[in-house]
């Protein structure tokens, strides 16, 4: 008889994915990867609010929204980064200093392991980024502009989902990899492919090709960086003519629900590889 | 408690656990001894059901594979390489292992107690000695008092002053009736530890005894160099242990002489039996 593993056979118990997720969260938060990020975001974000609002050179945007136009282009850096290098480094580093087998060999199952890690990074992200975005909302305040909280709290609510489907993506690296450097090595690989290869090929292929505004309006929505950048332009201005042409046919078709599709790919992009990760990570038998 | 029929596990093409069957009783205290590679760790990763495997493993009539989460609140596992969260500190390592076991954090205080580490429990887990982190994974192993312990190598990478603590505290804990599987490749361990002992090579085992005759079944024996009081009786020595079947010869002071490794005394009791005078002893393997 082949062996089943237990994941698939037992109930998943909030409280242990819970205490599991309080563990990895104050990992994350003694972690100077984290404080590396964390930080270093949050000096970012205060110097892009200072900068922003003593520069009237950035077309478009005024008062605060200098400051949040600017916030979106570093979200779109650095988080994608953050949720990636966190995910890479979770299960392979603690498959690799041992302490996975820890965990694993006290009464719980793989899906309250799997779930816990996921809740205790994410929780530490959204700290991560709650604070970046605090940190400007107030340097902006305190010099004197007019801050929109619901735009400042739509934006980094986007930039959550973005950073939890970042994290999704580097947790099915780091269940895939043998190794905690080469789950890194792919991470920060995959995070060029989506902050600047995946921008520039599509900008290329659209010269080339002459691609159709529809055609090329979905290629964008297929990268989640750019599915935040959209679903973001959409709080701040209400409109996506940053996009050009396919912005416009993307008002023209969607309407009123133009975030949707956007929002749809930063959720796919979660579910997916979390999904996937979920049933590689239930099946290796090398822990 | 424990039954295990046709259990196999191989990585790859590589077969570690090669058709092993077994049966461990309520209260029994059984040790898998072999040497390194024999297949005694992955068992017990099989026993944890942290690997997959083929055959059939139950634990108190529970199928590993179906329900392992259930089976691992049967069981205390000290693993043998220890992994803990290092910048935790020990009653940190200890809360959390509590919480996952569901069990009272009243609970710590009386198990750090047990394994002597409560001096230590602010220190963080990083700084502790090998010896200690041992008895950490014991104390974390004992914190819902389970009614199965499992030791892989519990004893391995110590040093003596070490091993001999943790050993003092082993001891103490089989004399509850608590059901214990120990891996090992020292046959003092096995003997203090264990009512019964299989021995493992290349993924099988390949026989069962008592752990006083292991040394006798694998051909294991120790070589005693003994000094006599009287250095005129040494021909008189050597004869007697002779008469023994034991390899004993003449030496510049005194007897060398090789004996089963788990009897060492018998020589020695049987020279001053007739009075010849023993002044000193070593062990030399």
């Amino acid at each position: 008889m082949s062996a089943d593993m237990p994941v698939l056979h037992e109930r998943p118990q909030v409280r242990l994915v819970w205490t599991i997720a309080r563990k990895e969260l104050r990992d994350s938060i003694r972690d100077r990867w984290f404080w590396l990020f964390a930080g270093g975001f949050a000096l970012l974000a205060a110097g892009l609010a200072v900068f922003a609002l003593s520069n009237s050179q950035v077309v478009g945007f005024g008062g605060f929204g200098r400051t949040a136009a600017s916030l979106i282009a570093l979200v779109q850096l650095v988080v994608p980064l953050m949720g990636l290098t966190l995910g890479a480094r979770s299960i392979a580093g603690q498959r690799e200093a041992g302490t996975l087998r820890f965990l694993l060999s006290h009464p719980v199952s793989r899906t309250e392991v799997f779930f816990g890690l996921l809740g205790g990074i994410g929780a530490a992200l959204l700290a991560a980024i709650a604070a970046g975005f605090g940190v400007a909302g107030l340097v902006s305040a305190a010099r004197g502009s007019a801050v929109d909280a619901a735009d400042l709290l739509g934006i980094a609510l986007s930039s959550w989902l973005l950073s939890l489907a970042m994290l999704a993506v580097g947790i099915l690296i780091s269940t895939l990899a043998r190794r905690a450097g080469t789950a890194l090595g792919t991470a920060l690989f995959v995070w060029l492919v989506f902050t600047f290869v995946g921008d520039l090929g599509l900008m290329g292929a659209s010269l080339a090709t002459d691609l159709p505004v529809n055609v090329l309006f979905f290629s964008t929505l297929v990268n989640p960086v750019e599915a935040f950048r959209l679903l973001s332009m959409l709080q701040l201005e209400g409109t996506l003519d940053v996009l050009g042409p396919a912005g416009s046919y993307a008002i023209d078709t969607f309407g009123g629900i133009v975030a949707v599709p956007a929002l749809l790919s930063l959720v796919v992009w979660t579910a997916v590889p979390l999904a996937v990760a979920w049933w590689v990570f239930a099946r290796r038998s090398d822990v | 408690m424990i039954r295990a029929e046709s259990l196999t596990k191989a990585y790859g093409r590589s077969v570690v656990v090669d058709d092993v069957s077994f049966e461990i009783g309520s209260g029994e205290s059984v040790a898998f001894w072999g040497p390194n590679g024999a297949g005694k760790t992955t068992i017990v990763r099989c026993l944890l059901g942290l690997v997959h495997f083929e055959g059939q493993l139950l634990v108190d009539d529970r199928d590993v594979a179906r329900r392992g989460k259930e089976v691992r609140r049967l069981i205390g596992h000290v693993p043998q390489e220890l992994a803990f969260y290092e910048d935790l500190s020990v009653d940190e390592t200890l809360t959390l292992s509590a919480e996952l076991r569901t069990v009272d954090r009243a609970r710590i205080a009386s198990v750090l107690e047990t394994v002597d580490l409560t001096a230590e429990v602010g220190k963080k887990v990083g700084a502790l000695s090998g010896g200690m982190k041992q008895r950490l994974g014991l104390a974390a192993a004992l914190l819902a008092d389970p009614p199965i312990l499992v030791l892989d190598e519990p004893t391995s990478n110590l040093d003596i002053a070490g091993r001999e603590k943790i050993m003092t505290v082993l001891e103490g804990l089989r004399a509850d009736d608590r059901t214990l599987i120990l891996t090992s490749h020292h046959l003092e361990e096995v003997g203090s530890l264990a009512d019964r002992a299989l021995t493992m090579a290349e993924g099988r085992i390949l026989a069962e005894c008592a752990p006083a005759e292991l040394a006798d079944r694998l051909g294991i024996s120790s070589r005693l160099h003994i000094v006599l009081s009287e250095e005129d009786r040494t021909d008189e020595a050597v004869a007697l242990l002779r008469g023994m079947d034991l390899d004993a010869r003449r030496n510049s002071r005194g007897v060398i002489v090789d004996v089963s490794a788990q009897n060492k005394g018998a020589a020695i009791g049987a020279l001053l039996e007739k009075g010849i005078g023993v002044a000193d002893f070593e062990v030399w393997r």
